[in-house]
């Protein structure tokens, strides 16, 4: 048999190659966030259905506003949890 | 005027008359107060995301309209005052948001044309039978594979020492 010290692989290594985020909102040309879509919003929180923030998403300055907007504004109407544990 | 969007919950306690009943009270009293009452919409007993006032359920009511901005503050009075409503939010609509509702509009109206039409089951039966034969052929194929495996193997090994 070969000698087995060389270690050999049948894919090449995938090296971490950083996608660039970006803005979905910009992107796709969405310019309403609409509050009474919790399913949608859900995409921008977390398990415990806090909001996640920008460095995460990418989402740009202006409609992350908007998003912690109608989240909050969801909430209110007990579309969306203020607290909650294992949401998705 | 302005456009205006408001959502409120009523309490589930109440019969669907009495639901009805109640939104028709907020709806004549934009009427009269000169306010223009665009679309409704009645979302149906939906459960809460987190208990209010102990109750798990609710009524959503939806509504849009056109009105003068003190309107709303007669409307809002009217909301806390009345015990049936649990929650409320009252919103102006942007130039965005109205965009938005344009086509949330239509979308409704065009999603109750659409009729629902099924598929007969005749063709998924058909489909059935052909895989089994397929997995009866590959069943036979397997043998072949497991000797020719050890080869391969082998193959690859002695490239490798040459390489080295």
């Amino acid at each position: 048999m070969a000698k087995q010290s060389e270690i050999r692989y049948l894919t090449p290594l995938s090296v971490d190659v950083k996608k660039k985020k970006y803005c979905r909102f910009k992107k796709n040309g969405i310019k309403y966030i609409d509050y009474k879509d919790p399913e949608f919003l859900k995409k921008f929180l977390n398990e415990q259905g806090k909001i996640l923030p920008r460095r995460i998403t990418g989402t740009s300055l202006k409609f992350q506003r908007r998003i912690a907007q109608a989240v909050k504004r969801a909430r209110h109407l007990a579309l969306l949890p203020y607290v909650t544990d294992l949401m998705k | 005027m302005n456009n205006y969007e408001t959502v409120f919950i009523l309490t589930p306690v109440l019969s669907d008359d009495q639901m009805k009943e109640a939104v028709e009270k907020f709806k004549t009293l934009l009427v009269e107060e000169g306010a223009e009452i665009v679309n409704e919409e009645d979302w149906g007993l939906r459960k809460l995301a987190y208990p209010i006032d102990k109750k798990t359920t609710g009524f959503y009511a939806f509504l849009e309209f056109k009105a003068e901005p003190h309107v709303i503050e007669k409307l809002e009075v009217n909301f806390r005052r009345d015990e049936r409503v649990i929650r409320f939010l009252t919103v102006k609509q942007d130039k965005f948001a109205l965009e938005y509702a344009e086509k949330r509009r239509n979308k409704g109206s065009k999603k109750q044309d659409a009729a629902t039409t099924n598929e007969p089951v005749k063709p998924k039966r058909t489909e059935r039978q052909e895989p089994k034969v397929e997995k009866a052929e590959a069943k036979a194929e397997v043998p072949e594979y497991v000797v020719e495996a050890p080869e391969a193997v082998e193959m690859e090994v002695e490239l490798n020492e040459q390489e080295d």
